[in-house]
């Protein structure tokens, strides 16, 4: 059986069968119950600043934690509950928001296992909002999955569809390594029939979501269905595309990415966060390294510009990668 | 105060492996055998064995980068530490974490910690853990006073109090903050009233004094563990070496540092109020002092001869993997 889901609520339905099926199972975070225990004819909960953990309060009164504002305190409690036995999902209401605490991920989850010779494992995972597309502005907007790829120890995974999602978080929540759940903006609100039940996507591969020889465009969370878009539309003109969705940042699926630029001959990666060490460069990189012998057209990549997220409406929609921009990108390599 | 002959024998058996641990490095530094950063507990003895005679396994510890007499307080085995110090596959992490990261998660020690103040919600976390799991565990947080300027420390007393967590979070007030002296960047006298704020109770100790220092963290201890919430343990000490080996503390006055040294080295002080009081004699405690010199010298020797790791190890233990079927 299968409902249509938005991916918030695909995410919510995988919260609840983690916490259903394990004890361990906590949810820490800003508002995420949000009220819910509260009484009151009037009254009602949160559950998260965009309603995604709404509900869960109810039915696990004691594992879902309303914290302070202290995103320092609650990841680093998180890290030192993960390593004495619970299986914290810290909710870090945005991406921009990991400024105020790096430490527990950079310096503490994401090295205990090395520094401590393998005798601890850190099954924490952290769900946070990223990207453009709701004029949130500078703070509130960025894609920086790059920043948590770029640390040993952890893993980032970014799903771009509800199916996805909910199966990447329960893969996520269950792994023994900390874990970088990423809900990029542009495709929260994103429907599809959704499979009932407990289901996992495994955390590092990548999956292949529409064939064609011609070229390969290669996502990651929103920039997933503009590619599919955009591949619709140069089937038009007779240009089949691959379109490869990453779905995993760290560890990342080099063998996909070769298979296909095997295939192809012809790779575009559209990301949606700024170029300066991305993943876009990192895959670009990895096409001439190891599949130079493929290659039949230079690797290009569409990324946003090296600037702030801009608030203006057009402005912003400047600054985030356009279907256009990839069909434009994929004529011009003829 | 129930003090029993056993316990006092074991707290002085610890202070003094502290001490010898901590002077052996010194020396194995100086002289060229281990490199890394070094930072010695020397004078805070009685803080950690002090406080740690309270614990046991289930008892969850976050240490600092000034962390060896918090993890032998807390029962880590030495031979091991020793080994890891000098970045030997025998060492407790396998010589991959060193002195600012030894752990052994199995003894409730959760590890030294190179980040001022990173401990703190962890150790906020491991309370919460065992609030959740009622296990009746307790966590201690060690840190020191510029911990204490820290969001994370603020943060995290915040959350303990809001949850009544079963949390001791013990402010080793040293004097100085690396070279800073505390009152320099610390507006307070007493880093104890900072738990004011959060409306939790807190204690003051004489760090310098074992029998002070067990007497206020068994009460704090036994607060915690009973449910009434988390307490801030204030002991006032004296770093005797530098902020590192090496440090050479020409910020601090000389004849300061002597007259800690002379005159409130929490060993001599330990020795004195036991043998005075004939619950030990002095004849024992030398036993001990050798007993504890020949373990230390065969632990070094031990792990000087113990082999580095394979370099196949660089690239493994960063991800925990399902064993392949």
């Amino acid at each position: 059986m299968s409902r249509e889901l938005s991916l918030g609520q695909a995410v919510n339905e995988a919260l609840q069968i983690a916490m259903e099926t394990d004890p361990d199972v906590i949810l820490m975070g800003e508002d995420v119950a949000g009220g819910g225990d509260r009484t009151g004819d009037d009254v009602d909960e949160m559950g998260g600043v965009l309603g995604t953990t709404r509900g869960l309060v109810k039915a696990f009164p004691d594992r879902v934690l309303d914290t302070p504002i202290s995103e320092m305190g609650i990841l680093g409690a998180a890290v030192g509950a993960a390593i004495t036995g619970m299986r914290p999902v810290v909710e870090l209401m945005f991406m921009d928001f990991i400024g105020t605490c790096l430490d527990p991920l950079l310096n503490q989850a994401a090295k205990f296992r090395y520094m401590f010779g393998g005798k601890v494992r850190v099954p924490l995972t952290v769900r946070t909002v990223t990207g453009a597309g709701m004029q949130a502005a500078a703070q509130h907007s960025q894609s920086l999955y790059w920043l948590t790829a770029g640390i040993p120890g952890l893993k980032t995974v970014i799903p771009s569809n509800p199916i996805d999602a909910k199966g990447l978080l329960l893969a996520a929540i269950r792994d023994d390594n900390p874990v970088v759940f990423c809900e990029a903006k542009m495709v929260l609100g994103s429907i599809a029939e959704v499979p009932a039940g407990d289901y996992e996507i495994p955390i590092g591969e990548a999956a292949l979501v529409r064939e064609g020889g011609d070229v390969s465009l290669i996502g990651m969370g929103a920039t997933v269905p503009m590619c599919r878009s955009a591949a619709e539309q140069l089937a038009r003109d007779g240009i089949q595309a691959d379109v490869l969705d990453l779905r995993s940042i760290q560890p990342l699926d080099e063998e996909a990415i070769l298979a296909t630029l095997e295939k192809t001959g012809s790779v575009v990666v559209v990301d949606e966060a700024t170029p300066r060490s991305s993943v876009a460069s990192d895959i670009a990189a990895l096409c001439v390294d190891r599949g130079f012998d493929f290659l039949n057209t230079p690797v290009k990549r569409i990324s946003a510009p090296h600037c702030p997220v801009p608030f203006s409406r057009p402005l912003e929609q400047a600054y985030i990668p356009s279907i256009d921009r990839i069909v434009e990108t994929v004529r011009g390599l003829a | 105060m129930e003090l029993d002959r056993e316990l006092l024998i074991g707290a002085y058996r610890k202070m003094r492996t502290i001490r010898a641990f901590e002077e052996k490095l010194g020396e194995l530094v100086t002289t060229g055998k281990l490199g890394g950063f070094m930072h010695l507990y020397v004078g805070e003895e009685a803080v950690a064995v002090g406080v740690c005679s309270h614990l046991d396994d289930g008892d969850a510890v976050a240490s600092t980068h000034r962390g060896h007499g918090h993890c032998i307080a807390k029962g880590v085995d030495v031979a091991g530490m020793m080994a890891e110090l000098f970045g030997r596959a025998t060492g407790l992490c396998k010589g991959k974490g060193g002195s600012m990261h030894i752990a052994d998660v199995e003894k409730g020690m959760l590890g030294a910690n190179g980040i001022v103040g990173a401990g703190i919600p962890l150790a906020t976390g491991a309370a919460l853990s065992a609030k959740l799991k009622r296990t009746g565990g307790v966590s201690v947080a060690f840190f020191g006073d510029g911990a204490s300027n820290q969001g994370a420390f603020h943060e995290s007393l915040n959350m303990a109090a809001i949850w009544k967590l079963p949390a001791v979070y013990v402010v080793e007030n040293n004097g100085f903050g690396e070279f800073t002296p505390t009152e320099f960047v610390v507006p307070v006298k007493d880093i104890a009233v900072r738990a004011a704020s959060f409306g939790m109770k807190s204690l003051i100790a004489d760090g310098m004094d074992f029998f002070d220092v067990y007497a206020k963290a068994g009460e704090a201890i036994a607060f915690a563990r009973s449910g009434e919430g988390p307490v801030l343990l204030e002991c006032k000490t004296y770093r005797f070496a530098g902020h590192f080996v090496g440090d050479p503390l020409v910020y601090r006055s000389k004849q300061e540092a002597e007259e800690w040294i002379q005159t409130r080295d929490p060993l001599p002080l330990f020795e004195a109020r036991v043998t005075e009081a004939g619950l030990v004699e002095a004849d024992e405690l030398r036993e001990i002092d050798r007993e504890v010199a020949l373990k230390l010298a065969a632990a070094a020797q031990a792990a000087d001869e113990a082999p580095f790791p394979d370099l196949a190890e660089l690239t493994t233990d960063v991800y925990f993997e399902e064993p392949r079927s």
